[in-house]
């Protein structure tokens, strides 16, 4: 299936993604009126290594996925290989943050969960990490697995 | 054709069901429910009273689920008797059910300590099941006075979920702190504090000692007056069927990590089971919803002939009162060094031996907590990563170049 993979030689470090991400899932159709004076809660962060490097990491939709196994409320589920929240469902306990071995779920300012569901429920189309990316450094593609390395 | 047979119908039967479907689309599989509900999520009948959830949207999973999974249940049966030897249970009914792969999910049963009087109480309850909370929500009126016996997870998510609803609520517990099982004094006094601004009274390091009606006497010799009763001292695994069928059995119903029991083709997964708890290198009882999951669809996947093991267990808590959360995951042995960073409203204290994080403590802010449970459930030597980064915030930079590139640059 295409999932979200970054390339980080290409990243700028410039947290468009984050923004993009949390107006892509805002609702509203004004950038401004969704974001302008308010703590952004995207579903993909940013991060920089020691050396400066920066990439942006969001929900891998892991083939064996830990979340969806630890849910307590049932609300999370895997749809032709999509990670889901059910927002009705979920009661806001973060046992799927406690198991997310790559931080990708986080809470949505609100107390519920909100992962990366690659923009399928908003309007967006096509991941908007992915769209808005000024430099190519998020891509939406299939890929194999990469073997863990020492 | 293979008969799978599963006794209970929680989450690690839940669980089983798609195990054995994930390598065998064949096999019948046969549920045997106690319960008159389809699997729903236990730990939820607290938010079922606070009105954030309800029956329906409490199930786990879809009305279909059985169907499409080709199983039957049995509703309002209970298993009586194993035999290991003719691979045959015998049913409350009478009736026998052959099984090839047998699964024992029975879960646990509120523990009721001996008090003198509790049969004078009249409105005394458990806080397990759906039919407990329907009975509880029942009893209670905006003028209730309730106190509920044991200030643990059960205990205080029954306060959250009946605060607002009854008049006062008090929690007793022997144990000196709230939340004993799963923090230590700092967090705990954190917690019962931002509790009691809740309106949440406590009486710690007392319990009742006998009943008189709606009188509970303390044992420091106090009077507590109640109108409505909660016993929540403790949960004990449902283990009866395994041992009287030969099986070995602790406290809990011992199993390896392919969730086999020392009986041929028999199994057991969640709350009835002890098992490995691999960050204190001990066998436990971790009665934890997620690990029932994954006990049950490691159970089912080799019951049908597949290979799965559940080797990294550990205990983990995700769980928050009025607004106020926490998180804690592994253990802290005998030893271990504590890294801590903590102000008015957090408190983060991560626990590391021998060169592996153990366990932690997290109160008031989870972020990315996931990535220290990863440390802990793949007991990754913490030489190989940058501890000093990651002790200020769960990154996966501070993981290492080749760690990224597998976990960001290909499927995982």
């Amino acid at each position: 299936m295409k999932r979200i993979y970054v390339k980080e030689e290409w990243c700028l470090g410039c947290h468009l993604c984050e923004y993009n991400c949390a107006f892509a899932n805002s609702g509203l159709t004004d950038m401004v009126k969704a974001l302008r004076d308010k703590p952004i809660y995207p579903r993909i962060q940013v991060e920089t290594d020691a050396g400066g490097v920066t990439y942006a990491v969001s929900c891998r939709h892991c083939t064996d996925p830990i979340c969806v196994k630890s849910c307590i409320a049932g609300a999370l589920s895997k749809k032709d290989g999509v990670i889901e929240i059910d927002h009705e469902k979920c009661v806001g306990c973060l046992t799927c943050v406690l198991v997310c071995p790559y931080g990708a779920v986080v809470e949505d300012g609100s107390g519920i969960a909100q992962k990366c569901e690659l923009c399928m429920k908003n309007s967006c189309g096509t991941p908007a990490c992915v769209k808005g990316c000024p430099n190519g450094a998020i891509v939406y593609e299939e890929r194999q697995a990469v073997p863990a390395s020492d | 054709m293979k008969h799978y047979v599963i006794i209970g119908n929680g989450v690690a039967a839940a669980g089983c069901i798609e195990g054995i479907r994930s390598v065998d689309t064949e096999g019948s599989i046969t549920v045997i429910s106690a319960e008159n509900h389809p699997v729903y999520c236990r730990p939820l009948i607290s938010y079922y009273l606070e009105h954030k959830t309800d029956p329906e949207r409490m199930n786990y999973r879809t009305p279909t689920f059985y169907a499409d999974n080709g199983v039957t249940v049995l509703y309002g049966r209970s298993a009586e008797k194993i035999d290991a030897k003719t691979r045959q249970i015998t049913l409350n009914t009478g009736e026998t059910l052959p099984y090839d792969a047998l699964c024992n999910a029975t879960g646990s049963s509120p523990f009721v300590p001996p008090m003198k009087g509790l049969e004078t109480v009249e409105k005394r309850f458990s806080f397990m099941t759906l039919d407990d909370t329907f009975a509880l929500e029942k009893a209670i009126t905006p003028e209730s006075r309730v106190l509920i016996i044991g200030a643990g997870l059960i205990g205080l998510k029954c306060a959250e979920g009946l605060h607002g609803r009854v008049k006062a609520i008090t929690v007793c517990d022997l144990a000196p702190r709230v939340l004993s099982s799963i923090l230590d004094d700092t967090c705990a006094a954190m917690m019962q504090k931002h509790l009691e601004a809740n309106g949440i009274s406590f009486l710690l390091g007392n319990s009742a000692k006998e009943f008189k009606g709606n009188a509970a006497l303390m044992q420091n010799g106090e009077t507590v007056e109640f109108d409505v009763l909660v016993l929540a001292v403790g949960v004990r695994p449902n283990t009866a069927l395994i041992k009287d069928a030969g099986g070995n059995v602790n406290r809990g119903i011992l199993v390896d990590d392919t969730c086999k029991t020392s009986l041929q083709d028999v199994y057991a997964a969640g709350d009835c089971t002890e098992y490995r708890d691999i960050s204190a290198g001990t066998d436990k009882i971790m009665a934890l919803m997620p690990n029932a999951y994954m006990q049950g669809h490691t159970a089912g996947v080799n019951m049908a002939g597949g290979a799965a093991v559940f080797d990294n267990a550990i205990p983990m808590n995700s769980i928050g009162f009025f607004g106020l959360h926490c998180h804690t995951a592994g253990s802290q042995p005998e030893g271990c060094e504590m890294f801590e960073e903590a102000d008015e409203h957090h408190i983060k204290r991560l626990f590391v031996k021998d060169d592996k994080l153990t366990g932690f403590m997290l109160l008031g802010h989870m972020h990315r907590t996931g990535i220290y449970t990863a440390l802990i459930r793949n007991q990754t030597p913490l030489s190989s990563v940058d501890f000093a980064r990651l002790r200020v915030e769960p990154q996966l930079a501070a993981m290492g170049s080749a760690y990224r590139d597998h976990v960001l640059k290909g499927a995982v």
